[in-house]
């Protein structure tokens, strides 16, 4: 086989690799976005864990004031 | 802050938030880095160019059975443990794993039709990486379908249990059987039997795609924490309508 069809295996693979490792990307991201904007929504209709609504103030709000 | 803190998933949130960017800037770095390297790599006397196929194949299956490996240990956490964090990172893990073992089986296809003049035999070692993927797919679909995150944790975690019986055999099958697939060539007894000139490329393509997999990971794991705290408060809102 020539070196010339080498090459096209060559670059279907590095797009297969690059196509999953940005598809894995993408889904993260974008499910981040929905689980984020989920929670805004549920919180600005004012349902709130019983932990949370106990202390206003969200473990991970001080977290990030602490950080 | 201690390892043992994490298990406190808000404790984890603020960790990955503070992790996420950086490990994934260095992955970015080492990809640069790696891609570089493998693309000045010699070809091999015997692949010749396809050799390069190599630098995302190797790493493609040392991902598919570290992720099962992680999910192993996060099974044990559910079942012995019930760690707060283990089913999260089992569900967190398995498309990521999955999608490191298609791209394994898909680069491997590629590299054996100009190599082996074949895509696919049924040896050994591709049919036990094949029923590796298929494995990941029975996960994710317990996941999918139980609708109790407990319930679905426990399921999947005996069923990762079982199928970790595939990664020894994974691993020895080039060895216990006669294989078109060759036999190990990177971690075996007596060291490495590559030329430096392709294993260094071969090492920082597998450390950035490693890289890669724990931010994913991370990201995966805070994603679940979050969907987790919308479907409590979703319960909260359908118990204080009724």
């Amino acid at each position: 086989m020539s070196e010339a069809a080498h090459t096209g295996f060559i670059i279907a693979a590095y797009a297969v690799a690059a196509i999953v490792v940005a598809s894995l990307c993408a889904w993260v991201m974008l499910d981040y976005r929905a689980q984020r904007r989920s929670l805004a929504d549920l919180e600005r209709r004012g349902i709130a864990r019983r932990s949370a609504a106990a202390r206003p103030e969200s473990i991970e709000q001080r977290a990030k004031e602490k950080a | 802050m201690a390892i043992a803190d994490l298990a406190n998933p808000a404790r984890f949130l603020a960790f990955a938030d503070r992790t996420i960017p950086w490990l994934g800037g260095v992955a970015v770095i080492a990809f640069a880095f790696g891609i570089n390297q493998a693309m000045l790599a010699p070809d091999d006397y015997q692949q010749g160019a396809t050799v390069k196929i190599m630098f995302l194949h190797v790493p493609g299956a040392w991902l598919g059975m570290l992720g099962w490996g992680v999910m192993t240990v996060a099974a044990l956490g559910t079942l012995v443990w019930r760690h707060p964090l283990a089913d999260v990172t089992a569900k967190a893990t398995a498309p990521i794993g999955a999608a490191f073992t298609l791209m394994c089986l898909v680069t491997g296809s590629l590299w054996g039709r100009p190599t082996w003049g074949t895509y696919w035999v049924w040896d050994a070692r591709l049919t036990s990486v094949l029923l590796l993927f298929l494995l990941y797919l029975g996960v994710i679909a317990v996941w999918r379908t139980v609708e109790d995150p407990s319930r679905a944790a426990r399921a999947a975690a005996i069923l990762t249990l079982v199928g970790a019986i595939d990664l020894p055999i994974i691993k020895f099958s080039v060895e216990w059987w006669n294989t078109l697939h060759q036999p190990a060539s990177v971690m075996r007894m007596g060291g490495s039997t590559i030329d430096k000139s392709i294993l260094i490329p071969l090492f920082i393509m597998t450390v950035a795609f490693t890289l890669t997999f724990a931010t994913l990971v991370l990201a995966a794991m805070r994603n679940e924490i979050l969907r987790r705290r919308v479907r409590t408060l979703r319960l909260i809102q359908a118990s204080a309508a009724s």
